[in-house]
């Protein structure tokens, strides 16, 4: 019965509704990202991909189906036939296996880069602070910021700061990356840094979920596109096949659009 | 080709008109003269204010007014982000909870309510009881002896200056982009985590500058204590005054007093808010301490080119 957990998609959503009162966000989507996958959400917006994104680490409380990472589903524990709904305290440990990166960084400006890279393991994790800093001083030198340890977030470009979320996203070693339009909010010219630094991750074999507009990233490196639409998934399927040769009218409307 | 400046005829018309209230200012203050009971004696009796300035009743007052500003503060504080916290609660009962507390202690005056802690209290429970409610009693005190005059004082200014903290943290919090909550969460920081290092160190910045009004103005108001018989700074000089009519110069002795501590507190405040406007300015203005520091650097003979000043400040401000 039980799958080896090395098999076991990192996240299955079955039917997944959600609404804001009266206006439905998401209208049963159905999606399943496997391990080390790039999965690259695409669609106008409003059309809920970045819902969804936030689901998935329960920034969001769903309203309907089942939505599962890494085997256990998002919000509650089922004991028996009943469901019950996770303590802060669990919600919070969940989320910490859940890297998260914002279209606006959200870095915390009070706070220097190096601070705001080993805030994670620090508070959350209990980590020793020297060995973090440590930590925090190689993900920056992997980003590119060796030279930005004591800066603080103003005085960085948008690209470099979001590089910083990326860098203190991975401090908590995640299993799974979300990224909600992280290049949507740069200058152009600051765009294929950030997007350099998802390349590499997702080559090292991280399972990721992008929502984005860039379509030349989603072709290159992602594993699966999926078009979303009005709260639905409209296709899914090879980036490739997706992008330059849709089945759907919604989705060859849309590329018209963007591309 | 020479260039000639534009005048500015109406800043000298000003100037001269601020000059001589000045002189006026300083002639009535120092150098005027009147009789009084038949001895021609200073206006303003400096030696008089001199000489009470540090009498020990008035010391003593200083340090019962000091006392009650730094009580009523520290506990307006704690109760303000309590209810601050409360009143952002999505729980309906806690944040009505706090918003009745605010609504009663902002809609009366604090001198009504100091004479509450001190008349009312007493009347209405003549002991009170530490125990299980409408169960046994453990200890029982008796009201007059557990709430003296001070402690009435202390708590009316306290729970009173709760009430306005509230809504100045409440405003802090709100002021904080939620995008930093949300980050906090995907850390898996906890909701106390998210408070304590995200968001509460964001606020000080909003905080920081209606606080310190607060305290300036608490210190002011601890001196309506003096009607329910808390012997305070004005208290203190009120009673010298009563028994050697000297009521002028005690109320300017009262003045000074309270006018030392305001700047003290003016000047600790510029500082905390430089402290917390850390991350939100690029380059922090340097202070009027660092400002005399150049000044006095840069006087000797030669000046200095404006190029090389400008790098200077930069340098001075990146400390």
């Amino acid at each position: 019965m039980t799958v080896p957990a090395d098999t076991r998609p990192m996240v299955e959503a079955r039917g997944v509704h959600k609404a804001y009162g009266r206006l439905e966000v998401l209208k049963g989507i159905d999606m399943t990202v496997g391990r080390g996958e790039v999965l690259c959400l695409i669609g106008p917006s409003g059309s809920g991909k970045s819902t969804f994104l936030r689901c998935i680490n329960h920034l969001e409380k769903i309203d309907g189906g089942e939505l599962c990472v890494d085997g256990e589903l998002v919000g509650y524990r089922e004991v028996g036939n009943r469901l019950y709904e996770l303590k802060d305290r669990e919600v919070c440990a969940k989320r910490a296996e859940i890297g998260m990166v914002f279209q606006r960084f959200n870095l915390f400006p009070h706070m220097s880069v190096l601070d705001n890279v080993t805030s994670g393991p620090v508070w959350v994790r209990r980590a020793a602070s020297g060995a973090s800093k440590d930590r925090a001083r190689d993900l920056l030198a992997r980003v590119g910021l060796a030279d930005k340890v004591s800066s603080y977030p103003n005085q960085l470009s948008g690209g470099q700061q979001q590089r910083v979320a990326i860098a203190r996203a991975l401090a908590m070693d995640p299993k799974l990356m979300l990224f909600d339009e992280p290049t949507s909010a740069l200058d152009p010219e600051l765009v294929g840094d950030v997007l350099d630094v998802m390349r590499d991750l997702a080559n090292e074999g991280m399972t990721m979920i992008v929502v984005t507009h860039e379509m030349g990233f989603a072709r290159e490196v992602g594993d699966t596109a999926v078009f979303m639409d009005g709260g639905v998934v409209i296709e899914q399927g090879d980036p490739t096949q997706v992008l330059t040769d849709p089945k759907h009218e919604r989705t060859r409307s849309f590329l018209a659009k963007v591309l | 080709m020479t260039i000639v400046p534009v005048r500015h005829p109406w800043r000298w018309v000003a100037s001269v008109v601020i000059l001589i209230f000045v002189a006026m200012l300083v002639n009535t203050l120092l150098f005027s003269h009147v009789v009084r009971g038949g001895v021609r004696e200073g206006r303003f009796q400096w030696g008089v204010v001199g000489h009470y300035l540090f009498v020990t009743p008035v010391l003593r007052g200083i340090e019962v007014t000091l006392e009650l500003t730094v009580i009523a503060m520290i506990a307006g504080v704690v109760i303000g982000i309590l209810l601050a916290v409360m009143r952002l609660s999505p729980s309906r009962l806690l944040s009505g909870a706090a918003w009745v507390y605010i609504w009663f202690f902002r809609g009366t005056p604090v001198l009504v309510q100091l004479f509450f802690w001190y008349l009312g209290i007493a009347y209405l429970y003549q002991h009170l009881t530490l125990g299980v409610p409408f169960g046994p009693a453990l200890v029982t005190f008796n009201s007059n002896t557990l709430i003296t005059t001070f402690v009435a004082g202390a708590l009316g200014l306290s729970f009173n200056e709760g009430a306005y903290m509230a809504e100045i943290v409440r405003a802090g919090i709100i002021s904080v982009d939620e995008g930093q909550s949300e980050a906090a969460a995907s850390l898996g920081m906890s909701k106390r985590q998210m408070l304590r290092r995200i968001i509460l160190p964001q606020a000080m910045r909003v905080i920081i500058p209606p606080t310190g009004n607060e305290t300036i103005s608490m210190l002011k108001t601890t001196s309506l204590v003096s009607t329910i018989a808390v012997v305070d700074l004005f208290q203190a000089t009120q009673s010298i005054a009563s028994t050697t009519y000297q009521v002028v110069p005690l109320l300017m002795v009262a003045s000074l007093w309270y006018l030392l501590f305001t700047s003290i507190m003016t000047i600790g405040q510029y500082y905390v808010e430089r402290y917390y406007a850390r991350g939100s300015a690029r380059q922090l203005p340097p202070t009027p301490l660092q400002r005399l520091r150049q000044a006095l650097r840069r006087t000797p003979s030669t000046p200095v080119p404006a190029l090389v000043t400008d790098t200077s400040i930069h340098h001075e401000g990146a400390m």
